[in-house]
C-alpha cells in the first residue's frame, strides 16, 4: 500500500473533503490501486525530456489582452447564484486571522 | 407523413431551405421525441419553450430571407456548456441549482447561426466517467440493445446524453466535450459520429472545466457530413480563451467526398492489445481494406509510448481537475452546507456536493501534486506526455491519418463496471493519447459486433487537419453502410 | 557600522529579508477586463473571471507584463524571456478560484540589486532574488455581522508584483530604507503608486536573529505590514522577542505572524490550520510567457531617469551636496518639485528652502509635497527675490508664510505689503545715526563687548521692519561704530 490512511486523511484535508470511517478504507483501496497502476511511468526514461506545458501550439507566444476596462460592473449577476449573500456581499462563516 | 426526426441534420436543413416544412414543425417533432423518450434519461433539462420561440423566430427569418447557416435546427447541448438562464449542472449535485448569467462561446456561436436549444443533456458528473453512470441525475440508457437481450446498456461517457439523444433521433446533433474520449467512446457505443477537434479549435470559454489542457468541445451527429456542418458553426477564434486558435476556420463540409487516393494511413502496432477481441480486430481490418480500396496507402507505424498514455492521463487529468474543482466551495454559487466554521462548511459542502468518482479524482489529483510526489507523478507524467506527443509528430511526417479502433469493446451493461474504477478507466485506452497530444480524431460507426452492437473506428489526424479526417471518415461511412437502430423500444 | 543588538548573553545580529507586494499601475486586472481603481462600491469591479465562475478563463494583460519588465530593469535585474504562471492551491473565502495564479519556479524577473543610502552617509547593496507576477485576492470584512464575514471581490485579480529581497538587511533602518527605495524606484517608473494606506504596497518581513558569524537562525514571517513606521516597529519587537526566547533556552518556531500596530507587537496567526501544501503546478489555462530581447530593449528605452542617476545629475548640474541630493531624490515628488522651482532660480538656495523651510512647514501642517500649497514656480520666484536683493531673507520668511496661507504669488505679496528691501544708503544711514544718538551707553560698551554690534543690527532691522539691506547695514555700522572704537 503506497498510500496509508494518514496520507488519505491529509489528502482529504487538502481537498476539503471529509469521509466517514467506512468510506476512507474504500477510497484508500481505490487510491492505492490507481497509484500503483500509474507508477508504471517510473520505468520511462525522461532524463532529457522537458515537460509539456500545453498541447496548444502557438508560435506567436501567449495571446495578451490590451489594458482596457471592458468587463465588470454587474454585481447582481455576480451574486445572483450565491447561497448566502447580503447587500451585494458574499457571506461566509466568520474568519479570523 | 414521415416523422421529421428521421431526417439527418443536412436533410433537415435542405428541407427548411426548400420550405418543405417549417422550423416549428421540425422542432415540435423533436420536442415530442424528447418527451416520449424520457426513459433514456438523456436530458437533464428540457427547454421546449425556448425551442418553440426560437423556431418561430427562425421561420420569420426564412420568410424574410435572412436565414443563417443553421437556421431552425434543434440540437442538444451537454450540461457542461454554460447556457444563460438555463440550469447548467455538469450533472452534479454541486451545481444542481446553478443558472449561469452567461453563455458559452461555442453555444453562442451556434445560436448566432440560428441553431435552436432543445435541452441540456445528461453526462457523467463533471464529465468524469466512461459510462454516464456517475451523473447525479442518474444513468443514461443506450438506445441500442444486444441481440435477444433486454439488458440495459450504457451509452458511453461522459457525453452519454449527447450520444444517446442523437442515436435515438431526439436531436439532429449534439454537443459533447472530450477530455479523454468523452465524445468518441459514446459515439462508438451508440453508432454515431463523434469528433474531438484539435485542442484550440473550439473555445473553452463557458464550458465547465474538467482538465483544462485536455478538454475540447466537439459535435456528435448521425453522419459525417452533419458533423462537419456542426463543427464549422462551433469554431471561432475567441479572445477570451488564451488557448483558442486564430487559425483560419475552413468550411469542413467541403472536404466531404474528397478523394483519399494516394494519402497514407498509419496502423500503429502498439494498439494491438493483448486479449483484444477478434471482433475488434476484424472491424479494424475491414477499415484498412475500405481505405485501401479507395486508393489510400496503408503503412504500419509505431507509437512506442502508447502504453503509457493511460497512466499519464490518469495523473494529469485528475491533477488539473483537483484544482479546477476547488472553486466549488459553497460561497458564490452551487450547493452549500451551512456551518459556523468555514472549514467545516467547505468540507460538508464538497462531501455532499460531489459524487464518489469526482471525489476519487480530486483525491488522486491532490495526491500527485502534493509536496514530495509532484516530481514523481505530475512532472513525470508531463514529461511522458512530451514523449507521446513526439511519437505522433514523428509518425505524421510519413502518414496523413492514423486508423485505430475507437474502443476495446462495444457498449457494456449498466452497473457492469461501475464498482471497479480501474477497469472503467481502461475503456479510454485508444482515445486518451489523442487528448494528450492535442490532436483531432473522430469515431465513425463501422459495423456491428456479433451481439448486434455498434463498433466504431477512430481516425486521428494532424493538428488542425480535421478536413483530412472528414474525407477519410466519409469513405468509412460509405463503405460500412451502417444502419441506425430501427426498433424504438424506448418510446412511450 | 554596528547594528548589533545587546542581549543578556552578548550581541545579536538581526537578519532581515523582505517580500514586497506591489500593486501594478494598470487600468484593468491581470487576467480580466474589470477595473482596478480604488474605493469603488463592493463587488462592482468584478467580472465572472474574477469571481471564479464555472468555465471562466484568464487572459493576460499586456501592460502588466510590461510594468513587471520595467520594474525588473529598474532593479537592475535579469529579465527572463520565458516564464511560467503557476496555480497556488488553497482554500480561502476571498480566493474565488481556490487557487491564486502566481509564478513559482520560473518568474519573469530574476536576480537584481539596489543600493540604499543610510542616514550615516553609508551606502549598502541589497540583493533582489526575484520579481514575479501574481493576482491579488479579494477582501473579507469582519465587522459587519456577529457571525459572518462579508466578502468583497473588487481586488480579486488585481495585478501584483511580488519582489523578494535577499536576506541582506541587518537593522530596522536598513529594512525601512530598502522599502522606501523600492517604492521610490517604482514611483519613478510609474509601475506602482506606492500608496501603503490604500494597500498598493505591503511588505512581508522575514526576521531571524543569530550570534555574529553563526549560521542563519530560524525565521518568522510578519505578514502584510503596511507602513514604513510599522516595518521598523515590527522588526524591533520581533527581534527582541526572538532574542528573549533563545536566551531563555527556547527554540524559535518557524511561523507566520501579524503585526498589531496598536500594541506595537507581533502575534502568531490563528487561522493557519493544516500545514500548507500549495501544490503549485503550471496553469493549464495559460501558456508560457515569452518575449524577445528586442521587446525588452524597446522598453528599456522608455524608462525614465531613476533616482540614482538623478542624484548624480543633481550633484553635477546643480552643484548640490551628495547628502542634499539624496534627500531630494528620495521622493520622486520632492525631486520634481525641486527641479520645477530651480528651473529659473539659484538651485542651491532653492534646495535650502525646500529641505529647510518647506519640509518643516509641511511637517507641521501634515501635508505632503504633492499637496503643497506653494507652487514650485512661486518658491523659485521667492528665491529670486532674495537673490536679486528685492527682499531680505527675514522678510522672505514673512512672504513665505503669506504664500502658505493664501497661495499667492510672492512678487504681488511683496508689492501689496510694501516689503521691498531698503537699499538707499542715506535712508539707512539716517536710521543708524538716530539709533547711535539715542543709545550712547551701548555705543560706549561696544569697545568691551564687540558682539553688541548685533544688537545694533537688530535695532536697525526693527526700525525698518526688516527691510533694510543687511549687507549695507553691516557696512555702515562697521564704519561708524568700529571707527569710534
Amino acid at each position: 500500500m503506497s498510500v496509508d490512511k494518514d496520507n488519505v486523511i491529509k489528502i482529504a484535508n487538502l481537498s476539503k473533503i471529509s469521509f466517514k470511517d467506512n468510506e476512507i478504507e474504500k477510497f484508500q483501496e481505490d487510491l492505492n490501486q490507481i497509484i500503483d497502476w500509474v507508477d508504471q511511468l517510473s520505468e520511462v526514461n525522461t532524463e532529457t525530456v522537458s515537460p509539456t506545458f500545453s498541447s496548444f501550439d502557438n508560435d506567436k507566444g501567449m495571446k495578451k489582452r490590451e489594458d482596457i476596462i471592458n468587463d465588470g460592473n454587474y454585481r447582481e449577476d455576480i451574486t445572483v447564484n450565491a447561497p448566502n449573500s447580503e447587500e451585494g456581499f458574499f457571506l461566509v462563516p466568520k474568519v479570523i486571522d | 407523413m414521415k416523422k421529421l426526426t428521421e431526417l439527418c441534420l443536412y436533410d433537415a436543413r435542405e428541407g427548411l431551405l426548400n420550405k418543405d416544412f417549417t422550423s416549428k414543425e421540425l422542432v415540435l417533432d423533436h420536442i415530442e421525441a424528447m418527451e416520449s423518450s424520457r426513459s433514456l434519461n438523456a436530458f437533464i433539462t428540457e427547454t421546449p419553450e425556448i425551442a418553440i420561440k426560437s423556431a418561430e423566430n427562425s421561420d420569420l427569418r426564412f420568410n424574410k430571407g435572412t436565414n443563417r447557416d443553421l437556421e431552425g435546427i434543434p440540437i442538444g447541448v451537454k450540461d457542461m456548456f454554460c447556457t444563460k438562464g438555463v440550469l447548467t449542472s455538469a450533472s452534479s449535485k454541486m451545481l444542481s441549482n446553478f443558472i449561469p448569467p452567461y453563455e458559452s462561446t461555442v453555444t453562442n456561436n451556434l445560436w448566432n447561426e440560428g441553431a435552436i436549444l432543445l435541452g441540456k443533456l445528461n453526462n457523467d458528473e463533471f464529465a468524469m466517467g466512461s459510462s454516464n453512470e456517475t451523473s447525479f441525475y442518474g444513468p443514461v440508457i443506450n438506445p441500442w440493445k444486444g441481440n435477444n437481450n433486454e439488458q440495459n446498456l450504457v451509452p458511453g461517457g461522459s457525453s452519454g446524453g449527447s450520444s444517446a439523444s442523437v442515436a435515438a433521433n431526439i436531436s439532429l446533433g449534439a454537443l459533447g466535450t472530450d477530455t479523454g474520449g468523452s465524445i468518441r467512446q459514446p459515439a462508438s457505443f451508440t453508432g454515431t459520429v463523434g469528433l474531438k477537434p484539435t485542442y484550440g479549435r473550439c473555445s473553452r470559454w463557458g464550458i465547465i472545466a474538467f482538465a483544462s489542457s485536455l478538454d475540447q468541445a466537439g459535435p456528435i451527429t448521425r453522419n459525417v457530413r452533419d458533423n462537419a456542418i456542426l463543427l464549422k458553426n462551433m469554431c471561432s477564434h475567441d479572445p477570451k480563451d488564451t488557448t483558442s486558435s486564430s487559425k483560419k476556420i475552413p468550411n469542413f463540409e467541403e472536404s466531404i467526398g474528397n478523394s483519399v487516393k494516394g494519402l497514407k494511413v498509419g496502423i500503429p502496432n502498439e494498439f494491438f492489445q493483448e486479449g483484444m477481441s477478434d471482433e475488434i480486430i476484424d472491424i479494424w481490418n475491414k477499415g484498412k481494406e475500405w481505405l485501401k480500396k479507395s486508393g489510400a496507402e496503408i503503412i504500419d507505424i509505431s507509437l512506442p509510448n502508447t502504453k503509457y498514455a493511460l497512466p499519464c492521463y490518469y495523473i494529469i487529468a485528475p491533477a488539473e481537475a483537483s484544482s479546477n474543482l476547488a472553486r466549488y466551495d459553497g460561497v458564490r454559487f452551487g450547493h452549500s452546507v451551512n456551518s459556523s466554521d468555514i472549514n467545516e462548511m467547505y468540507k460538508a459542502t464538497r462531501s455532499e456536493g460531489f459524487g464518489d468518482e469526482v471525489k476519487r479524482r480530486i483525491m488522486i489529483g491532490t495526491y500527485v501534486l502534493s509536496s514530495g510526489y509532484y516530481d514523481a507523478y505530475y512532472l513525470k507524467a508531463q514529461k511522458v506526455r512530451s514523449l507521446i506527443t513526439e511519437d505522433y509528430n514523428k509518425v505524421f511526417n510519413s502518414v496523413d491519418v492514423i486508423l485505430t479502433p475507437s474502443t476495446p469493446s462495444s457498449a457494456f451493461g449498466l452497473n457492469e463496471k461501475s464498482d471497479d474504477p480501474l477497469s472503467m478507466y481502461l475503456n479510454d485506452i485508444f482515445t486518451v493519447p489523442v487528448n494528450l497530444a492535442g490532436l483531432p480524431a473522430i469515431s465513425v460507426p463501422a459495423g456491428l459486433d456479433s451481439n448486434g452492437l455498434p463498433l466504431g473506428l477512430q481516425l486521428i489526424g494532424k493538428p488542425f487537419e480535421e478536413e483530412t479526417i472528414y474525407s477519410f471518415a466519409k469513405v468509412i461511412e460509405d463503405s460500412a453502410n451502417f444502419k441506425n437502430i430501427e426498433n424504438q423500444w424506448w418510446v412511450q | 557600522m554596528n547594528n548589533l543588538v545587546k542581549g543578556n548573553t552578548g550581541d545579536w545580529e538581526i537578519v532581515i529579508g523582505i517580500e514586497v507586494h506591489a500593486q501594478i499601475i494598470s487600468n484593468s486586472k491581470l487576467f480580466s477586463g474589470s477595473s482596478t481603481s480604488f474605493g469603488a462600491d463592493h463587488n462592482t469591479q468584478v467580472s465572472f473571471v474574477d469571481a471564479g465562475m464555472p468555465g471562466m478563463l484568464p487572459v493576460i494583460n499586456s501592460v502588466c507584463v510590461e510594468q513587471a519588465i520595467k520594474t525588473g530593469l529598474g532593479l537592475n535585474a535579469k529579465i527572463n524571456n520565458f516564464s511560467i504562471f503557476d496555480r497556488k492551491n488553497y482554500f480561502y473565502p476571498d480566493l474565488p478560484q481556490g487557487y491564486q495564479i502566481s509564478q513559482f519556479e520560473q518568474p519573469i524577473v530574476g536576480n537584481g540589486m539596489i543600493t540604499i543610502d543610510l542616514d550615516n552617509g553609508e551606502s549598502k547593496n541589497i540583493g533582489i532574488e526575484r520579481l514575479h507576477l501574481e493576482q491579488d485576492a479579494g477582501k473579507s470584512l469582519h465587522d459587519q455581522h456577529p457571525s459572518y464575514s462579508f466578502v468583497d471581490l473588487n481586488r480579486s485579480g488585481v495585478a501584483l508584483m511580488e519582489i523578494v529581497s535577499m536576506p541582506d538587511m541587518r537593522s530596522p533602518e536598513e529594512a525601512q530604507t530598502y522599502v522606501k527605495k523600492l517604492r521610490n524606484i517604482m514611483k519613478y517608473l510609474q509601475t506602482c503608486d506606492g500608496n501603503m494606506e490604500e494597500g498598493s504596497l505591503r511588505a512581508d518581513i522575514n526576521v531571524s536573529v543569530r550570534k555574529p558569524g553563526d549560521d542563519l537562525g530560524t525565521r518568522c514571517e510578519i505578514k502584510n505590514v503596511n507602513s514604513i513606521k510599522f516595518i521598523g516597529q515590527a522588526i524591533d519587537y520581533e527581534a527582541k522577542r526572538q532574542i528573549n526566547l533563545i536566551e531563555k533556552g527556547d527554540l524559535i518556531e518557524q511561523q507566520t505572524r501579524l503585526f498589531d500596530p496598536k500594541k506595537g507587537q507581533t502575534r502568531s496567526m490563528r487561522s493557519k490550520e493544516d500545514s500548507h501544501d500549495y501544490r503549485y503546478f503550471p496553469d493549464p489555462d495559460l501558456l508560457p510567457l515569452t518575449f524577445t530581447d528586442e521587446f525588452v530593449d524597446e522598453l528599456k528605452k522608455t524608462l525614465p531617469e531613476l533616482p540614482d542617476i538623478r542624484k548624480k545629475r543633481f550633484i553635477e548640474d546643480y552643484d548640490l551636496s551628495s547628502y542634499d541630493s539624496n534627500i531630494l531624490v528620495s521622493e520622486k515628488e520632492t525631486a520634481d518639485y525641486f527641479e520645477a522651482a530651480a528651473e529659473n532660480s539659484n538651485p542651491k538656495l532653492v534646495c535650502n528652502w525646500v529641505i529647510g523651510e518647506l519640509f518643516s512647514v509641511l511637517n507641521k501642517i501634515n501635508k505632503t509635497i504633492e499637496d503643497c500649497p506653494i507652487k514650485a514656480e512661486d518658491l523659485g520666484e521667492l528665491v529670486n527675490l532674495i537673490d536679486n536683493e528685492t527682499i531680505t531673507g527675514r522678510i522672505a520668511k514673512d512672504v513665505f508664510e503669506i504664500m502658505l496661507d493664501t497661495g499667492e504669488n510672492p512678487a504681488s505679496i511683496v508689492d501689496a505689503n510694501n516689503m521691498k528691501q531698503v537699499n538707499d544708503l542715506s535712508e539707512i544711514e539716517s536710521v543708524i545715526d538716530k539709533i547711535i544718538e539715542n543709545n550712547p551707553d551701548q555705543v560706549n560698551a561696544l569697545s568691551e563687548k564687540p558682539n553688541l554690534i548685533g544688537w545694533f543690527v537688530g535695532q536697525v532691522m526693527k526700525e525698518t521692519q526688516g527691510k533694510a539691506n543687511p549687507k549695507t547695514v553691516n557696512e555702515i555700522l562697521g564704519k561708524k561704530l568700529l571707527k569710534k572704537g
